[in-house]
């Protein structure tokens, strides 16, 4: 199989993964906030596609959730949200399972990651999606050439592991720690150990769930990950400027400084992943 | 162990349940399935101390007449704490006991469950925390006075319309943080494998005890069986011992709510009828039948009655509906909020709002539904209602509903009906 470009993504050193909710709080203005991440230095990017029912999501991707729908975000619209962003990087979309299932005519995933591929969209992540409901988007994914991205969490046992990183692709996604998403000062000593049961595989390892600040991903890093992903973080931000009214400029700009910190913590700390295999 | 029902079921949740799920379903087989270290011995006698088991099986001698037919009443509001819901909720915290667990969370929409489950901790002397939506605390307040009597912890979850949809998503975050040592009782035939087959074994006592009860007083099975289905479990727990018994006609009443039409825009559905309008979707946990607009996204759903004001059901009812085996109805507000004052001024039984579905569809069903000898499961007691029910009977133009008028105070002038 040949690489694909979000697996090329991490080939020069640890990459930085942010998170948005697509059209939070509005089309035009999220739009110009996930660009200013791309000049912040992302290196891949996760977009969320709001469901309704997100349980995997803590208070801050709720609300953003709550206001990108009410702005009228459809899976319709976000794939033309994502035609319209203007950036080189790698897409992930992050969404769950019944978006998928319910997009298109023909009964399946199929016809959501037909159109996610025309749209320009990378990956896919289905936080309730295990491996044992995935053969079907697998199948779907694999004939269209985009990757799936399954999470590794705490409580993952080691032999659920092998078919676990067997259906990955892309890379995995390493839940620092229990819980739902959410910013958190501290980041659980589970990742060390996540990191060390993962080192014997290909993929490489992203880890996300509650990191904040260039420091701990720094941390995180050196450590061993190949990957630092924040989202309540820059959500916040976005929340932020929403609440008090901020241009959307002023958003951008913060949303572009705290992608600034965050590859900095991550590039001082890093080396490039061939250097370390 | 089969994940799915037809298609239904499965296991659509974060990679960090999955090992918790997996524990659950050993368990289950273990001491649910294998009576191992007699569990089941110990749960039923429980359920009798303490639960009040069995309920009796009585014949309603107004409602007899009034539909020309035998119309027998399963009395479940008269087991402790007043539903079905304890049933599940002492068998899943024992369960939660055996499987060394140390805390307890539930949800609940009408209070009943989270009641039960309470309750169930209290006994079993386990720290228990119940989630309920906003507008459901209000709606319910009695059963959230008696959960704290019990020493359960009332987080009320605010957002969306803050109904039994939140309130079971914000229970599956908590269980996401605290899975290691805490054990989430689902109150209802929904979720992921295997609660739909866990909450159901501990319910099908219910059509155990009507089967035995009913071929005692008459020899012979019911025509029809009848329950009220939100979630599912006491329909599921009606109907389980008689789905193989092809002569008895099973009904699902569900929530009409104000109406059956949706509103596709607003990404609202005035009923909870996921049976008789839902499409195939993935809900918390499982595949089945659920309130969605063209997209998937999940419609906020409607009912006078908290219980079964869910945009989902379990799956396995959804199979059975599937394959024709249960035939689902809904009654809407205004039918249900008659069955209940009927059932209480003519039988001297105050229902649930729940069951107050099931009462009022007898009065629109015809004589060849119901056939000769007709079962309808009482899920609860209607005390957690009375306000409610003042309410919108006051709003409506219900002929059975009494006066209010006691209260009038001739002072100050007021009508009293409110
Ligand atoms: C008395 C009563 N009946 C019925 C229900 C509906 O739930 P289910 O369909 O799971 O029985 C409830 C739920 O709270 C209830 O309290």
């Amino acid at each position: 199989m040949s690489e694909s470009d979000i697996a090329a993504a991490f080939e020069d050193g640890p990459a930085f993964v942010p998170y948005l909710t697509a059209g939070d709080p509005t089309f035009e203005s999220s739009i110009e906030y996930v660009e200013a991440l791309e000049r912040g230095g992302a290196d891949v990017i996760e977009l969320g596609l709001p469901f309704s029912e997100p349980i995997a999501e803590g208070p801050t991707i709720q609300q953003a959730i709550v206001r990108s729908l009410a702005d009228g975000m459809t899976p319709v619209r976000f794939f033309e949200f994502v035609e319209t962003l203007a950036v080189d990087v790698p897409l992930v979309c992050m969404t769950y399972y019944n978006l998928i299932y319910q997009y298109g005519e023909e009964e399946g995933p199929r016809p959501f990651v037909e159109r996610a591929a025309a749209a320009g969209v990378d990956g896919l992540i289905v936080p309730d999606l295990p491996v044992e409901e995935a053969q079907p988007l697998r199948t779907a994914c694999d004939a269209l050439g985009v990757d799936l991205i399954f999470i590794v969490a705490p409580t993952t046992t080691d032999d659920r592991l092998d078919p676990l990183l067997e259906h990955s692709s892309g890379y995995v996604y390493v839940q620092a720690r229990l819980g739902v998403t959410g910013a958190r000062s501290d980041v659980s000593d589970h990742t060390s150990h996540s990191l060390d049961r993962l080192k014997g595989y290909d993929l490489p390892a992203a880890v996300g769930f509650g990191i904040s600040t260039g420091e701990q991903a720094g941390e995180i890093v050196a450590g061993g990950a190949d990957g630092i992903i924040v989202g309540s973080a820059l959500v916040d931000i976005v929340a932020d400027g929403y609440e008090n009214d901020l241009s959307v400029e002023e958003t951008a700009d913060r949303l572009e400084a705290k992608a600034n910190e965050l590859t900095t913590g991550i590039t001082e700390q890093g080396q490039p992943r061939s250097e370390r295999l | 162990m089969s994940e799915t029902f037809g298609r239904y079921g499965g296991q659509y949740v974060p990679e960090a349940l999955m090992p918790a799920l997996e524990e659950l379903t050993d368990a289950y087989q273990r001491y649910v399935l294998n009576n191992e270290d007699g569990f089941m011995d110990e749960f039923r006698q429980r359920l009798e101390t303490f639960g009040g088991r069995p309920t009796p099986l009585q014949r309603a001698e107004q409602l007899s007449e009034r539909y020309g037919t035998e119309v027998y009443l399963k009395r479940e509001d008269l087991v402790h704490g007043g539903a079905h819901k304890l049933n599940n909720a002492l068998g899943q915290v024992l369960l939660a006991k055996y499987m060394g667990k140390e805390r307890i969370i539930a949800e609940t929409g009408a209070g009943q469950h989270g009641t039960a489950t309470a309750m169930a901790a209290a006994h079993l002397d386990m720290p228990c925390e119940i989630y309920m939506g906003r507008t459901d605390t209000n709606r319910q307040r009695p059963n959230v006075f008696r959960m704290r009597l019990n020493n359960a912890e009332v987080t009320p979850v605010d957002i969306g319309r803050g109904t039994l949809k939140e309130a079971i998503s914000e229970a599956l975050r908590d269980w996401a943080h605290t899975v290691e040592t805490t054990h989430y009782v689902i109150g209802s035939v929904v979720g992921p494998h295997p609660f739909p087959q866990l909450v159901d074994a501990f319910q099908a006592v219910i059509s155990a005890e009507i089967r035995d009860q009913l071929r005692e007083r008459t020899g012979a099975l019911p025509d029809s069986v009848v329950a009220c289905a939100g979630g599912g479990s006491n329909a599921m727990g009606t109907f389980h011992h008689f789905v193989d018994e092809e002569p008895v006609d099973l009904y699902a009443i569900e929530a009409g709510g104000s109406s059956l039409e949706v509103d596709q825009a607003r990404g609202v559905a005035p009923n909870s009828a996921s049976l008789t309008t839902g499409t195939e979707g993935v809900l918390h946990g499982a595949r089945t039948r659920v309130l969605q607009d063209g997209h998937g996204q999940i419609m906020e759903s409607h009912s006078v009655s908290a219980g079964l004001d869910y945009a989902g059901v379990g799956p396995e009812l959804a199979h059975l509906v599937e394959t024709g085996r249960v035939t689902p109805d809904s009654v809407g507000d205004d039918t249900a909020l008659a069955g209940f004052h009927r059932l209480s001024q003519t039988e001297g039984i105050i229902p649930a709002l729940e069951t107050s579905h099931a009462i009022g569809w007898l009065e629109e069903a015809t004589p060849e539904q119901l056939g000769e000898r007709v079962v309808l499961t009482v899920s609860g007691r209607g005390d957690k209602d009375l306000e409610t029910v003042l309410e919108e009977t006051a709003e409506r133009d219900i002929p059975a509903a009494p006066q209010m008028n006691v209260f009038s105070n001739p002072t100050t002038g007021g009508d009293g009906n409110e």
